[in-house]
């Protein structure tokens, strides 16, 4: 069997891919007619699907004996956080030249920036307490704070469900929405002791 | 003709031998990417676009209607459109266009009219002298183009007709074929495309009734065989492959009016001063192939076309009738 150390190893250099590729695209001009609007939608796209990935990783523990999910759990979170950090940034930089009142009145006036914003600064909570330190300083709170990966995944969906509207455009949104969906319904205690089950069974 | 931007420093700009060289290492990259199964997220447009035979407009410049702007380069001003007949996202256009028949056309002009008439492509071609027009482009979403246009004012084609004095506003219904629009499965919007103008509107000069761009005819991506450009409204007003014209005596529903009334008005008059309701409309990105790090710039009332425009809605409150 492969050690989870050299299973982490591959997963962090797979997680860095769609980062390398906006580097790649942008070195060969490819990245369109309007690039910030591609890197921003890009780096937006790769959070959410980073956010589903994480919180796959304790049904998975629950559904097969293997502990080795629960060990990437908190990597997967924090590249969650990385492309967060970047979409974030992108906007902040690219969309209001780092004017920070201009920022918040951007935040303010629409809606889907304020749910994005909440999500992103309950995230950058999350990262910042990450850590073994915070861990043993928040002691039993620390769980507690890590459940707002709950609340940041609702908050996630009606950002993206809200920046589509407009257009009528939900089929992708749709598609990450039934996925976090299901994600949370695994979580209800009744559905999470049904799955634990299976794995005794086998 | 050219036009120096003094903003661009020539070592900004790419030249041509290393940006093809780039190009043909990143088609290596995707070659090796699509064993992955990964080709296409890699390559985007390099095998995306179809070629289509390119065939020249010979037009004569309009110098007092063209900006001298710099130009959007004809690739992102084809490969970066709303087009949703063909797909929601910005590159569906050009690679599913390439499905329109755009001959035989015809385009019908009836309503309220003395000489209601269906006119053949050819006919519509020669009906009045081509012009070339250097236009800005707004889109309602924040972005623009500079695009240079070929056709000529939509006046000469409704004065052929010759309206009617009770006809107050011109629709426009756009083509929708499923069988040759794959986005139409989707139901975005209520089909078939319409839009409308009022009637001053329709036949103030700017009002370009359009067969091309960049001196060839229009592609199929940016709505051949015969579109409408009008320069100081955001871009969704410019209707895409007509095959309706109908002079009416009452307001048009039009179909972005139809799905979102409170977002989108009949009049939708670039204006700065009032705000999308999920965006402010102060500033814009002019796609101009300056980058990533170029500012945004301030956008004009009218599209900056008020001295042309402006008197059409002299006390009207633009606020109320966005």
């Amino acid at each position: 069997m492969v050690a989870i150390a050299q299973i982490k190893r591959w997963v962090f250099v797979v997680a860095l891919i769609p980062l390398v590729r906006l580097f790649v695209l942008a070195y060969a001009g490819q990245l369109g007619a309007n690039p910030v609007e591609f890197i921003t939608r890009s780096t937006g796209t790769w959070t959410i699907t980073f956010l589903c990935i994480t919180l796959a990783m304790s049904p998975m523990h629950w559904l097969t004996a293997w502990s080795g999910w629960i060990q990437m759990r908190r990597m997967l979170g924090l590249f969650t956080f990385f492309y967060a950090f970047l979409h974030f940034t992108i906007w902040y930089w690219l969309d209001h030249y780092l004017n920070l009142q201009e920022m918040f009145a951007d935040v303010i006036e629409r809606p889907f920036i304020t749910v994005g914003f909440i999500a992103f600064v309950c995230m950058s909570l999350l990262a910042i307490t990450s850590n073994r330190v915070s861990m043993h300083w928040l002691g039993r709170r620390w769980s507690q704070l890590h459940r707002l990966i709950y609340l940041i995944a609702i908050l996630a969906v009606l950002h993206y469900l809200w920046h589509k509207a407009g257009k009528n455009d939900f089929q992708t949104v749709y598609i990450y929405a039934g996925i976090i969906l299901v994600l949370l319904i695994v979580r209800i205690p009744v559905i999470r002791e049904q799955l634990r089950r299976i794995k005794t069974r086998s | 003709m050219t036009f120096k931007d003094p903003t661009i420093h020539p070592s900004q700009i790419t030249p041509r031998a290393i940006a093809e060289d780039r190009r043909q290492w990143l088609k290596n990259l995707a070659l090796g990417g699509a064993a992955l199964g990964m080709g296409s997220w890699l390559e985007r447009e390099a095998f995306a676009k179809p070629v289509a035979p390119r065939e020249k407009l010979p037009a004569k410049l309009n110098e007092p209607y063209s900006t001298r702007e710099n130009q959007t380069s004809y690739e992102d001003a084809t490969s970066y459109n709303n087009f949703y007949e063909f797909g929601m996202d910005k590159e569906d256009p050009a690679k599913f266009a390439e499905r329109l028949q755009t001959r035989p056309w015809t385009v019908s002009i009836e309503g309220m009219v003395k000489k209601p008439v269906t006119l053949d492509i050819d006919a519509l071609l020669k009906l009045a002298p081509m012009e070339e027009r250097v236009y800005r482009l707004r889109c309602v979403e924040g972005w623009s183009m500079v695009i240079p246009w070929n056709g000529y004012a939509l006046s000469h084609l409704l004065n052929r007709v010759e309206p009617l004095g009770s006809a107050k506003y011109v629709e426009f219904i756009s083509l929708a074929d499923p069988k040759q629009m794959p986005g139409l499965k989707r139901p975005v919007l209520d089909w078939p495309y319409r839009e409308g103008l009022r009637m001053d509107e329709a036949m103030n000069p700017l009002t370009l009734l359009t067969f091309g761009m960049y001196g060839e005819l229009l592609p199929k991506q940016n709505g051949a065989p015969i579109r409408l450009i009008v320069p100081w409204k955001y871009g969704f007003k410019s209707s895409k492959s007509l095959v309706t014209i109908r002079l009416t005596e009452k307001q048009p529903l039009t179909s972005w009016s139809a799905s979102a009334p409170r977002e989108y008005g009949f009049y939708s008059n670039v204006n700065p001063a009032v705000s999308h309701p999920r965006w402010s409309q102060a500033t814009e990105r002019r796609i101009d192939g300056r980058g990533i790090f170029a500012p945004k710039i301030k956008t004009e009332p009218f599209n900056g076309y008020g001295e042309y425009v402006a008197k059409l809605y002299a006390g009207m409150d633009l606020r109320k009738f966005y």
